[in-house]
């Protein structure tokens, strides 16, 4: 593959051609959501789409997230595949009662006889200076519910792929998209098709310990892996890609090599997908371990709005890059 | 009841690894009886103990490694004994002693009091991953010092110490003959496997003695500013005397010249007692006691200075008899936790080896290091004679925060003194 038949892409275009793929490939696909018509996306996802595909298939919903999801659960029942915006997870718990209660339970409280093939996309995420209220990633705590999966695309491959392999998929699937990541450039091959969603990915290797995200914390990880390389620490960077079902032979085998974990997730700590991490870690590669987890997690505070204290209360390179340093110690 | 701790047996002492018990529970110890023998980084001490009574408990285990400080018995003493009582009663209230009532026999009451779990407080710690490593390669963890944070075991610290076992047999890993039938094979199979494990643990602590020097020397260097006097002495009465006096003694009773010197240097120290004692918290602390650290060095490499304990009190057979006794304990392990640590100034000689001129290296917190060369014949003149006599170069290394060239001059000028006068020693 050379570099002139690559295609450069933001991440908004691709979950936006992931959506055009799918509303072709199959006629049961359409979008529903707060101003993804006529406006475009609140995040100017799904630009273009309507003038493509028309008002039934590019759905403008009421303000009523409990209603339209619910709506998408209907739809889904009845054989068609939806794919629902709601527009920040923020406001996702409005729908919570539908996609918990009702989402994720019809297979099982219908003794295996419905199935729910919806996919709910959603902005996740801080760091844009929208205080607490907007700036929430509750991911982690959809993936504490049985019965719906729930993927993290970070790169622009992933954005571009994960969503028809969700479409396929039987059951409800919440895809968190950082909204943060909309504008980040990636260079695709005009035939990328669908991407798995089952595994988590190296997306650096090293030995001295693995540093174990998802999202926009996988860039700050990358980036302070890249400053730890100059300090003789190699670092292994994995990206989660899904939080439920958790792929632990990713994690568990990197452990194994490194001996080192930091988790680092923009998510809060205390009941966390990162404690949840950790835990299995200590669970299935205790007597794999040189030094003892670490988490580095977003401060336990609804995220302010000042700038310096938002960047304050995320994850950051340089305490990324410290923390590494710290664990590593004298045993690099 | 009084605490037996791990005594600091020098100032760059750390921990200390427990070799062994001399008592047990039960015994009766007294001031001053070794207890234990506990090896340093510099040799396998006895330590003493400094209460009168009875060994209560034993809490540190044979091949625990005790930091400094930390309790390893309890004794139960007889002052203690009565001394206790009073303290529990002001814990309580006098109501509480009502409702217990005072019938409590004073022995279910000393049963109630918690050991003190110190020594147990200082468990290893060591990763999981490290552990394993050690497991598999059969390292013993005690034996290693942790680089992770709160001094932890890393699988780092026991790649390291793996690293030396691996390059140890190929020193002197003797050849296994090839004639051997297999039964004698394995009947001889374990021997080799213990000589080789004493190798190694010998190596481990001359690299331990070896950081213990270079701690001590390089803090010398670092803090001690240096001043050197030396003086050349006629040794000329001193070995005529010494050959007439050697003449009267059995052949194993002989005075060796060393002797002499030492006593010359300790009726110095009395008469310039400055350069006796230590520089401690920016002060200078002489010491009345004059314990003369002498240093011995082992063939395995490294050296060791024990002291004479009060080496002006005694006399050349007695100070003879506590040289040779020092030497043989020092080269086979058996020095007292006093004889490691009251030095107040020492002595080295290097002139057996032709070495004419010492510039020494003051061991901290001591403040002065007297040195000997060799003693040669050269041209000597006197009253306008020119003679051939033994000439011995003494040397003085001394701290110029403690004293300053003149009283040094003064010591080395009082040292000559008295070996002229050989009988007065």
């Amino acid at each position: 593959m050379t570099n002139d038949v690559m295609q450069k892409l933001t991440y908004r275009e691709a979950v936006r051609e992931a959506i055009r793929e799918a509303m072709k490939k199959d006629d049961r696909v359409f979008l529903m959501g707060e101003d993804v018509g006529r406006y475009g996306g609140c995040f100017a996802v799904s630009k273009g789409l309507l003038e493509d595909f028309g008002p039934t298939r590019i759905r403008d919903t009421p303000l009523s997230e409990s209603g339209f999801v619910g709506a998408g659960i209907g739809a889904a029942l009845g054989g068609m595949r939806p794919i629902v915006e709601v527009m920040t997870v923020n406001f996702s718990l409005l729908a919570a009662d539908q996609i918990i209660n009702n989402a994720a339970a019809y297979l099982h409280m219908s003794g295996g006889l419905f199935n729910v093939p919806i996919v709910i996309r959603m902005a996740t995420g801080g760091g844009r200076q929208l205080a607490a209220q907007h700036s929430r990633s509750l991911e982690g705590w959809y993936a504490h519910i049985p019965g719906i999966k729930v993927l993290s695309p970070a790169t622009v491959e992933d954005a571009r792929g994960m969503l028809w392999t969700a479409l396929e998929d039987p059951d409800p699937v919440l895809i968190f998209e950082n909204a943060g990541l909309y504008n980040m450039e990636g260079m695709l091959p005009p035939d990328i098709g669908p991407v798995d969603i089952d595994k988590a990915r190296i997306r650096r290797e090293g030995k001295d310990i693995s540093i174990i995200s998802y999202s926009a914390s996988l860039f700050k990880s990358l980036d302070a892996a890249e400053i730890l390389a100059k300090e003789g620490i190699e670092a292994e960077v994995i990206d989660l890609r899904t939080l439920r079902p958790l792929d632990e032979t990713t994690f568990l085998d990197s452990v194994a090599r490194t001996h080192r974990a930091l988790i680092v997730d923009e998510g809060w700590r205390s009941g966390s997908i990162s404690a949840e991490i950790s835990s299995r870690i200590m669970e299935s590669a205790f007597y794999e371990l040189d030094a003892p987890v670490e988490r580095l997690c977003s401060a336990e505070v609804p995220l302010p709005y000042a700038r310096h204290l938002e960047e304050a209360a995320l994850p950051q390179v340089n305490k990324i890059a410290a923390l590494v340093k710290k664990m590593v110690g004298t045993h690099g | 009841m009084a605490e037996f701790r791990m005594p600091s047996l020098g100032s760059d002492m750390l921990e200390g690894t427990l070799v062994e018990w001399l008592v047990k529970p039960g015994d009766r110890v007294k001031r001053r009886d070794a207890v234990a023998v506990v090896e340093t980084d510099k040799a396998a001490i006895e330590i003493e103990v400094y209460e009168e009574g009875i060994i209560e408990t034993i809490l540190a285990q044979p091949g625990q490694k005790i930091a400094v400080g930390a309790i390893m018995a309890v004794i139960r003493t007889e002052a203690g004994k009565k001394a206790e009582t009073p303290e529990k009663a002001t814990l309580k209230d006098a109501s509480q002693l009502l409702a217990e009532g005072a019938s409590v026999p004073a022995e279910d009451k000393e049963k109630k009091l918690p050991s003190i779990p110190e020594v147990e407080a200082r468990r290893i710690k060591v990763s999981p991953y490290a552990r394993r490593l050690a497991a598999e390669r059969s390292v013993d963890l005690s034996t290693i010092a942790g680089t992770g944070p709160d001094g932890a075991i890393g699988a780092t610290d026991v790649e390291r110490t793996t690293a030396t076992v691996i390059t140890q047999p190929a020193e002197k890993a003797p050849p296994t003959p090839i004639e051997e039938t297999p039964r004698e094979a394995s009947q001889k199979e374990a021997p080799p496997a213990a000589p080789a494990a004493e190798r190694h643990a010998a190596k481990d602590y001359q690299t331990a003695m070896r950081r213990a020097i270079a701690a001590a020397m390089a803090r010398s260097k670092r803090e001690i500013p240096h001043y050197y006097l030396q003086m050349r002495l006629d040794m000329s009465s001193t070995l005529r005397w010494l050959e007439s006096e050697n003449l009267k003694r059995p052949i194993k009773n002989r005075i060796l010249p060393v002797v002499p010197l030492i006593k010359g240097v300790s009726l110095a120290l009395r008469d310039v007692p400055e350069l006796n004692g230590y520089w401690i918290d920016d002060r200078h602390q002489i010491s009345e006691a004059i314990n003369l650290g002498f240093v011995i060095a082992l063939r395995q490499g490294g050296l060791i200075a024990p002291a004479i304990l009060n080496a002006d009190e005694k006399c050349l057979d007695e100070l003879m008899d506590a040289m040779r006794d020092l030497i043989v304990r020092t080269r086979s392990g058996g020095l007292r936790s006093s004889e490691m640590t009251d030095a107040t100034v020492t002595v080295t000689n290097l002139g057996d080896l032709g070495v004419e001129t010492v510039y020494g290296v003051i061991y901290p917190p001591q403040v002065a290091l007297i040195g000997f060369g060799k003693t040669m014949e050269q041209p000597w003149a006197e009253n306008g004679m020119l003679g051939v006599r033994p000439i011995l170069m003494a040397t003085l290394a001394a701290d110029h925060r403690a004293t300053d060239g003149h009283r040094g001059a003064q010591f080395l000028d009082a040292l000559n003194r008295h070996l002229q006068e050989p009988s007065n020693l």
